[in-house]
């Protein structure tokens, strides 16, 4: 069991795609204005990279070293399309909403990184357990971004949760303020840039304070360079 | 006999940097004059906010840092940006986004960096974009001087706009702008911009209430003045051997021959050089922004050339972009360029040949 702790921590903390890898940060910046965009595309995501760690591991036996990348290619694209004709067909607006992001899923690194570094070379389970993984460090990161965005922005939290959920969401959007004058730029592309370097420097003050404290054992100070002997 | 070793600099000037700051502060004293005699109150209550926000910010900040606050409050620096910031804005602005303004300046584009020294951009005009992004309406809302709607607010009722939104006889800023026949009072940038887009020509436009049309053509009513109260300012900067001429001569220089070509090739279109340098913020922009000594490029023949493309910049960005102003981003642009500048432009060193020209592409 502990092969899937590993990965947990591997996926969400240690090697996140988004904090630590620094993959798919296209899509990543661009749709994170909202709460909502950020859940949708970061579920996308996830299912591509749960349906692609698992045909690649299934067919890690049979496909040729030498023409590996372009079945992973195909294999993820199938996914991508797959995803993008059920958000066409259930969930519509948001499926606008998140234009041509979609599409590009297909191109997120993250995605050919994990069926490339992992999928091919392990059995179904820890494959498929690693995309999940892998897949909600992404959406994390996606939703704590559109999450800031949103509120500094607009004020608003969970707006457009009926894109996604459905009818029964129609109110969940909750108000923390309203403002004559919005804070754009948490909005505009700077913010998602600023925003992603803040989350990024947090995550790594907080490694910085574990290591901090797990390095008990104080070491003797001692001279790096003696010159002289006084 | 005790001979003691030291590494250079063997001849040090006889200014710190506390020292430095507080000359470009006083030399910035005719220039904020200036704008309370046109503008009103407001620039003096923005100071205040700005200074101290940004002193708080930065006091704050060191402490989070473990630094030694006092010496780094000492040296003057947030200050200067904080008051920087302060004249460059709307003296009317709301009071939380001046605030919000001085606390990113310092822990954004100052703090994050390293402090003092290590910040890549100008942080006045980081913050000053930051607003300009975000707000575009309220900082773009400059109340018309005085001697084109009788007089700017008391000192009241300008305390009141800041922090309320409205005038004691609950006038907002906006009804403040609009002229006895119901046209809104722009900034003379704002005027020829629209103005032109609408189809008028240059000249018409300058027969506008907006400009004085006595003494120069082209000069802004109030807005002219605060440019030579500036341009006053850092001719003592220059004098006082605070900044060298590099970087402001050849900003307005540039300037200058920028908008006469454009102006020379369709006057109509074009507004000419007298227009761009004396109306919002050229003059302020070439002596006390530009010239600040971390951001800017620090050879003299790399002055120039940051210097040359501000004003290159200011003038592009004026006429084809979509804000009035261009300083800022003239500024911002070229500060990134600064490294590059630096490393193209080194000096020779004294008693050695000229560097060799680095490897082209190839």
């Amino acid at each position: 069991m502990s092969e899937y702790k590993a990965l947990t921590l591997q996926g969400v903390w240690n090697n996140n795609p988004a904090l630590v890898q620094l993959l798919g940060l296209c899509p990543l910046l661009a749709v994170t204005a909202t709460f909502i965009n950020g859940l949708g595309l970061g579920l996308a995501t996830t299912l591509v990279l749960i349906g692609s760690n698992v045909t690649v591991s299934l067919v890690r036996n049979i496909v040729r070293n030498e023409i590996r990348i372009p079945v992973f290619v195909m294999i993820i694209a199938g996914f991508v399309t797959i995803i993008q004709l059920l958000m066409n067909a259930f969930t519509y607006e948001l499926y606008l909403a998140l234009g041509i992001f979609i599409p590009l899923i297909v191109t997120n690194c993250a995605i050919i990184g994990r069926a490339e570094a992992y999928a091919s070379k392990n059995p179904v389970g820890p494959a498929a357990f690693d995309g999940l993984m892998m897949g909600v460090g992404f959406t994390l990161v996606l939703v704590i971004l559109g999450g800031m965005r949103e509120i500094l922005g607009s004020g608003t939290l969970l707006a457009g949760a009926d894109r996604l959920f459905g009818p029964i969401a129609d109110n969940w959007t909750l108000t923390l303020f309203t403002t004559e004058n919005p804070f754009l730029l948490a909005i505009l592309p700077p913010g998602a840039f600023l925003g992603m370097g803040l989350l990024i420097a947090i995550k790594n003050g907080i490694d910085a304070r574990i290591a901090a404290k797990r390095a008990t054992v104080k070491q003797k100070a001692t001279r790096a360079r003696v010159t002289a002997e006084t | 006999m005790k001979l003691s070793l030291s590494s250079s600099p063997h001849l040090r000037r006889k200014r710190d940097t506390g020292q430095v700051m507080r000359m470009v502060i006083y030399a910035m004293v005719p220039g904020i004059a200036a704008q309370c005699y046109v503008f009103g109150w407001g620039v003096l209550i923005q100071a205040c906010l700005a200074v101290a926000a940004a002193v708080v910010c930065e006091g704050l900040i060191l402490t989070l840092r473990k630094k030694n606050v006092e010496r780094a409050l000492s040296d003057y620096s947030a200050i200067l940006t904080a008051l920087l910031l302060a004249v460059s804005i709307p003296p009317t602005l709301p009071w939380w986004m001046t605030i919000l303004g001085a606390v990113f300046a310092i822990a954004v584009a100052k703090q994050v960096y390293g402090g003092l020294g290590f910040n890549m951009f100008n942080p006045a005009m980081i913050a000053y974009v930051m607003l300009l992004v975000s707000f575009p309406a309220a900082m773009t809302m400059w109340l018309p001087p005085a001697g084109l709607l009788g007089g700017a607010p008391g000192f009241i009722d300008t305390v009141s706009l800041i922090f309320t939104g409205f005038t004691q006889n609950g006038y907002d800023v906006t009804q403040l702008r609009t002229l006895v026949d119901g046209v809104t009072a722009a900034t003379p940038l704002d005027a020829v911009k629209t103005g032109l887009t609408q189809g008028k020509t240059y000249s018409e436009l300058l027969a506008t209430p907006t400009f004085t049309t006595p003494v120069i053509d082209a000069m802004g009513k109030g807005w002219g003045l605060v440019s030579l109260a500036y341009l006053a300012g850092g001719l003592l900067l220059i004098r006082t051997r605070i900044i060298t001429w590099h970087i402001p001569g050849s900003l307005i220089l540039s300037v200058a021959i920028v908008s006469l070509a454009l102006h020379l090739a369709d006057g109509d279109h074009y507004a000419s050089p007298v227009f761009h340098l004396l109306n919002g913020a050229v003059l302020i922009g070439a002596f006390f922004i530009a010239t600040d000594p971390v951001s800017a490029s620090t050879t003299p023949r790399g002055r120039i050339i940051f210097g040359a493309a501000i004003g290159f910049w200011i003038v592009i960005i004026r006429t084809f972009g979509g804000y009035p102003d261009a300083v800022a981003f003239g500024v911002i642009i070229m500060n990134m360029a600064v490294p590059l500048i630096d490393y193209y432009t080194r000096p020779r060193t004294y008693g050695r040949a000229a560097p060799r020209k680095p490897q082209g592409g190839r």
